[in-house]
């Protein structure tokens, strides 16, 4: 029983739950601070695994702004409040649930039943994979273009926002 | 016991169905699109594991990639969810089934 | 020459596609006129070449067959498109191509004016194709082709005129009435043909004659073959029980009455059975079915042509009644007295519908007797014409009709015995009392028509065709000249036409003995009838007119089925025509198509209807239920997948 072990239960846990509780909430807000809580416990799992960089680019970028743009938008649109859960189209829902879990199940035989995978954790290896250096190494060598299309996006992105959101001119 | 690739793995399969079974039964569009990035981060998480086990970066350049793509779509899909709003003055998908027959 | 007989054939046919094309633009009536006179008129100098030529040949060297090409190859099945000039079809093809000619001439002058009138020679020219193709075919199933396209031709021309009413009914239903009955002889010719096909192995005539002489071939099979060929003769040569369409068949324009119902279409069942001689002579107990169904036809067509007051009408009984006595000729083995008299049929037949042409066009169209009277001093070539024709048909030397009708009273006694020719000589009395009747009640006696109507004689491209017939009608019988008075020249025509018949009438073996004697005792017999029933139509309906009144009131039962044609269409329409309709209608139609097939239809429509509501419901509208779907299709894959793993 070491720490990560511990610790990995421990965010593993409060993610799960955090999503459950996510898509169950009523009120948009609540909604959106619970799937906070869940990027920041991912944040944690990175951590776990090494992964620096990605880790704070999870807390900065997911939680800070993707987030906080979610929390304008609730706010600005300030939609009712839904109904009940199972108020409002109760058989497809629990449809809906059945095939979610039909297919978490079929998951999980692929995951424990298949060909077991015997990767070894080699903390030395995760460690060198985890530092910034690496990732800049390979995002500056060979994954520049995907580098540079990714600006692209986001130019396209930030255009395409700017054009759906504005108010028309008359 | 220490804790395999396989843990994380089931963790990733369940955030990630919990998103879908959010997508398809919320009415909301802007908590549709949370479950979304909810689907997205699970598949974040099964990256950095592969990543981390295996003892590659490409795994984690890979998640660079796919957050800066979850950004811009996040702020687009918001846009048109804004511009649908001023539109019909709601955001509930029962409202918004035009393609019906 | 004569390899260029295919031209007589193609002529026409080219005649037919420029009019047919072309003539509707074309406003001069006269050039479509002489366009079409002049196919047929080079087609006839054609073969009259061909002819001489043919004459100038020693016997075993006339027969000559030209092969365009090869129309059919399939199996045993070897099918050309070729032509035989031989001395049958050249008599037939100068027939055809002469007489047609003359009356295409004639219609020159009847059809003029008529909106119609590229159509009408369009059509008369198809019409001498086709025939033309009968005649000189050498093939079974070419002959059906022809046979085939005058049948199409009597209809396109009966119903000339489709918009006007007929009788009780329209021209269409006339020509359909002729297209209908004729199709039912053609079934039997068909059966024949297959059964031919069957026994012979060949449908080409040299083949199947020479076989019918060789194989061995049971009597029961030559008399079905006979059988069913003879069918097709009853439909196409209107003789019992096929002969209703005839009379229906004046529902066209006269010429057509005078070139197809007289001279020409009516003739190819006669043709067909002098063409398969051979088969007909081997089946002996069909010969004798013809001659009496002939025999028979001949007197009951005469009978019920006594009572009939409209012109075409007569005529066109005396038709059906003088094709009986080609099939009387055929039947009793006298294959080239009916010939003969199929070829002087033609001239004064032809002779006698355009001279009724020409009255009715004079009189705008009134074709009833009872509205004529005292004609002769208005259309005085008309009526010599009429007269000298009627004079022929009734069996008067010296005219060609005695020649013809003779010869065949004579064979009918010698190969028959006296029955056949007492009736013969009955319904030749009767052919005159009719004939006469009519040529008195047009032509002599008081006027009985209105003052509005103003009766001339008819231009002369419209008489000159009556003068050639008429010439025709008086000397055509002479190339046929019995031997009891031409003695060593012997009868000219039939040595002409003997060699076609040589194998057929050495099977027919007929025996007995007669003298020139008893030929010359028949032949002033008949005569002598003959004019004493003239004179008693002229005493009749000149002299004392009450006493034709007189007879049909005491004979009224027998005037009324007379007049009303024994009636016969009347039982045919309600033991044939009447089922037939009923069937389609109530079961074809309403059941069989409206509740079965369209009912198919129909469920096939409700299933997919069904369908398609069931499966509008994936069209909910919301990108969430296509999301589900599409989540469920993945769960189905991965079960998929696992499982076969």
């Amino acid at each position: 029983m070491n720490l990560e072990t511990i610790l990995f239960f421990i965010f593993g846990l409060i993610a799960a739950i955090s999503s459950i509780l996510m898509i169950t909430r009523n009120n948009a807000v609540i909604a959106a601070l619970y799937l906070i809580l869940n990027f920041a416990s991912l944040a944690g799992l990175y951590l776990i695994l090494n992964a620096q960089f990605i880790a704070v680019a999870q807390v900065i970028v997911y939680a800070g702004a993707i987030m906080v743009l979610f929390l304008f938008v609730i706010m600005l649109l300030r939609p009712e409040n839904e109904k009940k859960f199972l108020e409002s189209n109760p058989k497809v829902k629990i449809f809906a649930f059945i095939i979610a879990g039909f297919v978490f199940l079929q998951l999980v035989y692929i995951i424990f039943f298949s060909r077991a995978f015997n990767l070894p954790f080699n903390n030395q290896a995760s460690v060198e994979a985890g530092k910034i250096e690496s990732i800049g190494y390979l995002l500056f060598k060979e994954y520049v273009l995907p580098f540079e299309a990714a600006g692209f996006l986001l130019l396209a992105a930030t255009i395409g926002a700017l054009i759906l959101a504005k108010k028309k001119i008359d | 016991m220490t804790i395999t690739i396989e843990y994380y793995l089931v963790l990733s399969a369940f955030m990630f169905l919990v998103g879908v079974a959010g997508v398809l039964t919320r009415r909301n569009a802007i908590i549709v699109f949370m479950c979304i990035e909810l689907m997205l981060n699970s598949a974040n998480l099964t990256l950095i594991a592969f990543s981390s086990f295996l003892g590659s970066s490409v795994g984690q350049l890979f998640v660079f990639f796919v957050m800066t793509v979850a950004a811009a779509e996040a702020a687009v899909g918001l846009a048109i969810i804004i511009a649908i709003f001023r539109n019909r003055l709601t955001v509930n998908l029962d409202d918004i089934n035009i393609l019906k027959w | 020459m004569r390899e260029l007989i295919y031209l007589t054939v193609f002529l026409p046919l080219l005649g037919f596609l420029i009019i047919g094309i072309f003539g509707s633009k074309i406003k001069s009536e006269k050039f479509i006129g002489t366009l079409g006179s002049s196919t047929i008129g080079i087609s006839f100098l054609i073969t009259l070449l061909a002819f001489f030529e043919t004459l100038s040949l020693p016997i075993e060297n006339r027969k000559f067959i030209i092969t365009l090409f090869t129309w059919l190859k399939v199996g045993g099945l070897d099918v050309r498109f070729s032509y035989l000039v031989d001395q049958l079809s050249l008599v037939m093809a100068l027939i055809v191509t002469g007489v047609g000619f003359i009356i295409h001439v004639y219609s020159i002058g009847y059809m003029h004016g008529d909106k119609g009138f590229w159509r009408f020679f369009a059509y008369l020219n198809l019409f001498i194709f086709a025939m033309m193709n009968l005649i000189l075919a050498d093939n079974f199933v070419l002959l059906f082709l022809g046979w085939e396209g005058v049948g199409l031709c009597s209809y396109l021309l009966i119903g000339f005129w489709y918009d006007r009413k007929f009788e009780n009914s329209t021209t269409a239903d006339a020509a359909k009435k002729a297209f209908i009955v004729n199709r039912i002889g053609d079934f039997g010719f068909l059966l024949g043909m297959f059964l031919i096909f069957l026994t012979f192995g060949s449908l080409n005539f040299e083949e199947v004659f020479s076989r019918a002489n060789i194989f061995s071939v049971s009597t029961a099979t030559f008399g079905f073959i006979a059988l069913f060929l003879f069918i097709g003769a009853t439909g196409k040569s209107a003789q019992i029980p096929l002969y209703v369409w005839l009379p229906d068949a004046m529902a066209g324009p006269t010429p057509v009455s005078a070139l197809i119902h007289a001279a020409t279409m009516v003739t190819a069942g006669v043709y067909m059975v002098a063409r398969c001689s051979i088969i007909f002579a081997s089946a002996p107990q069909i010969m004798m079915i013809i001659a009496i169904i002939g025999l028979l036809t001949a007197l009951f067509a005469a009978s019920i042509g006594l009572v009939q007051n409209d012109i075409k009408k007569v005529l066109a009984y005396s038709t059906v009644s003088q094709l009986g006595y080609m099939f009387l000729a055929m039947g009793v083995g006298a294959f080239t007295a009916g010939i003969f008299h199929l070829m002087t049929h033609a001239f004064f037949k032809a002779l006698l519908f355009l001279g009724a042409g020409s009255v009715i066009h004079s009189m705008h169209e009134e074709q009833d007797i009872q509205k004529y009277g005292g004609l002769k001093k208005y259309m005085p070539i008309t009526s010599i014409t009429f007269l000298i024709a009627a004079l022929a048909i009734s069996g008067i030397p010296p005219l060609s009709g005695f020649f013809s009708k003779d010869e065949i009273l004579w064979y009918s006694f010698t190969n028959n015995g006296f029955l056949f020719w007492l009736i013969g000589v009955l319904t030749a009395v009767l052919t005159a009392f009719y004939m006469f009747r009519l040529y008195f009640l047009t032509f002599e006696g008081q006027e009985r028509f209105g003052h509005d109507k103003h009766p001339h004689e008819s231009p002369k491209v419209m008489t000159y065709p009556l003068i050639i017939l008429a010439v025709l009608s008086v000397i055509g019988g002479f190339i046929g000249i019995p031997e009891v008075f031409s003695g060593e020249h012997g009868n000219q025509f039939h040595n002409w036409l003997s060699p076609i018949f040589v194998d057929a009438e050495r099977k027919l073996l007929k025996f007995g003995f007669h003298t020139h004697l008893e030929e010359i005792i028949l032949m002033v017999l008949s005569v002598i009838l003959a004019l004493g029933s003239i004179l008693f139509a002229r005493y009749v309906y000149l002299k004392s007119p009450q006493v034709a009144d007189n007879l049909s009131d005491k004979f009224s039962r027998v005037y009324k089925i007379l007049w009303n044609k024994y009636y016969v269409d009347e039982l045919y329409e309600k033991l044939f025509v009447n089922p037939v309709v009923n069937l389609s209608r109530n079961v074809f139609w309403k059941f069989t198509d409206g509740k079965i097939i369209d009912g198919l239809i129909h469920s096939i429509a409700k299933l997919i209807d069904l369908f398609a509501s069931i499966f509008r419901k994936f069209q909910t509208g919301l990108a969430q239920f296509y999301a589900l779907i599409m989540v469920f299709g993945i769960a189905i894959t991965l079960l998929w997948i696992i499982l076969s793993f």
